[in-house]
């Protein structure tokens, strides 16, 4: 059975918590699936939890920020969440420093940030994450 | 074979009592360390070389019989650096015994001139690699002592205290180096994570200069801070600092700066959407414009 990590939907963003180790293989599938359900829902935000991952190398930090640049392709702003510390030091000394990624604390102010960004460039929307089914 | 082993194995008392008298005479912080205490040492050493195993020579300080004594004379050493002695005091309360030593050698009945001065060049020797002994462990237990100052400094060094909410503040105070940056930038980012802190502010006042590394440092940890989902705002950069980094060509266009730790709390208080108001006070006479912040 093939390992994946799941996408959740609420309304219009989509929701990832990564809570296994990472490896190349796992984070390929997880860049092939999120395209897929963004063009697939039409979602406008893109969230990813990462308080889990203890974890990371240089390819998991190029594959998260491949993952933002490509959901912003796709007309979905992503936010990255939970980094630890520890992770965030690794990714400084690898010289990674990712700008194009947005990043929150945690779920709740990442998921504050996606209100209102969304909010700003979807003029119906009101800022308000609705369930409402498209 | 040196017949001065022997000597000492037979007049070991008079031998404790003449190195005793001369330590008295030469050691002078008397405060350090009691007559008492003192007399155990010398005693313990006298033993250790006199039943010193079965052919064991003076003349080979490295032969395994010798180890009982350099781990006492290193053990003293530790003590006595931590006592705060000197290194010349420590190496003294060894040397002082060669005089004991080259006395015993001569009271030997029919020794002629040639065998007193071999002795003589033994027991030399022999006290020679003994004082080495006790400085190199003299010196070793001052590293200990450094390396654990050094430590607690680290530690003393790099509080994160919370001004408000979501927002902590890192006041750095002395040089900084990789070390010490490393320590800074896990308890800065520590602190981040369990206040649930949006804002962190740098306080430099306390640095007195700043070069590239240190620049390189500060930018490390502001990135690690934005990986994490905080910002990071540099306070109290004085006009020197200032002036340092543009010469040097650190780009800090991406870092909001402040010079003064009170202008970047209020700058984070105004991003988390708070502001400080004075109250108003009708009854005061006084013509003091409020100004809200």
């Amino acid at each position: 059975m093939m390992e994946r990590i799941p996408i959740l939907r609420m309304g219009n963003y989509l929701l990832v918590t990564i809570q296994v180790d990472m490896h190349d293989k796992l984070a390929l599938t997880l860049q092939d699936d999120l395209t897929a359900r963004i063009s697939e829902v039409d979602a406008k935000g893109v969230l990813i939890d990462i308080s889990s991952l203890e974890i990371v190398d240089s390819f998991i930090g190029r594959t998260l920020a491949n993952i933002a640049s490509m959901a912003r392709v796709l007309d979905a702003e992503t936010v990255v969440v939970g980094m630890q510390p520890a992770v965030a030091i690794t990714l400084v000394e690898l010289g990674m420093s990712l700008p194009g990624i947005r990043t929150a604390l945690n779920v709740e102010s990442g998921m504050e940030y996606l209100r209102d960004t969304v909010g700003v460039h979807e003029g119906s929307d009101d800022g308000i994450g609705d369930s409402r089914e498209d | 074979m040196s017949k001065l082993l022997g000597a000492i194995q037979q007049n070991r008392e008079s031998l404790l009592q003449d190195w005793l008298e001369r330590l008295r005479s030469a050691i002078q912080r008397r405060d350090l360390i009691t007559d008492q205490e003192l007399k155990n040492q010398a005693s313990e050493i006298v033993a250790l070389i006199a039943d010193v195993p079965q052919g064991t020579t003076l003349e080979d300080f490295n032969a395994a019989g010798w180890q009982a004594l350099k781990a006492m004379l290193a053990n003293i050493s530790v003590s006595r650096a931590a006592a705060g002695f000197t290194p010349s005091e420590t190496a003294i309360f060894v040397l002082s015994l060669k005089p004991a030593l080259f006395a015993i050698a001569r009271q030997q009945p029919g020794n002629n001139a040639d065998e007193l001065f071999s002795e003589v060049l033994t027991a030399n020797e022999f006290v020679d690699k003994l004082a080495l002994h006790t400085t190199d462990s003299y010196i070793h237990g001052r590293d200990q002592i450094i390396i654990r100052q050094q430590e607690e400094m680290l530690e003393l060094s790099t509080p994160v205290v919370t001004l408000w909410d979501g927002i902590v503040a890192l006041p750095l105070i002395g040089t900084l180096d990789s070390a010490r940056t490393q320590v800074v930038m896990e308890s800065l980012l520590q602190a981040i994570v369990q206040t649930n802190s949006k804002f962190a502010i740098i306080d430099i006042t306390g640095v007195p200069t700043v070069d590239t590394l240190v620049a390189q440092h500060l930018l490390k940890t502001i990135t690690a801070a934005r990986l994490m989902g905080a910002e990071c705002i540099i306070s109290g950069i004085r006009p020197q600092i200032a002036q340092t980094i543009v010469h040097l060509g650190i780009n800090l266009q991406d870092v909001v700066t402040k010079s003064k730790l009170a202008d970047a709390f209020r700058l984070a208080l105004e991003r988390s959407g708070r502001k400080v108001v004075r109250l108003d006070k009708p009854s005061d006479g006084n013509v003091v414009g409020n100004r809200g912040v």
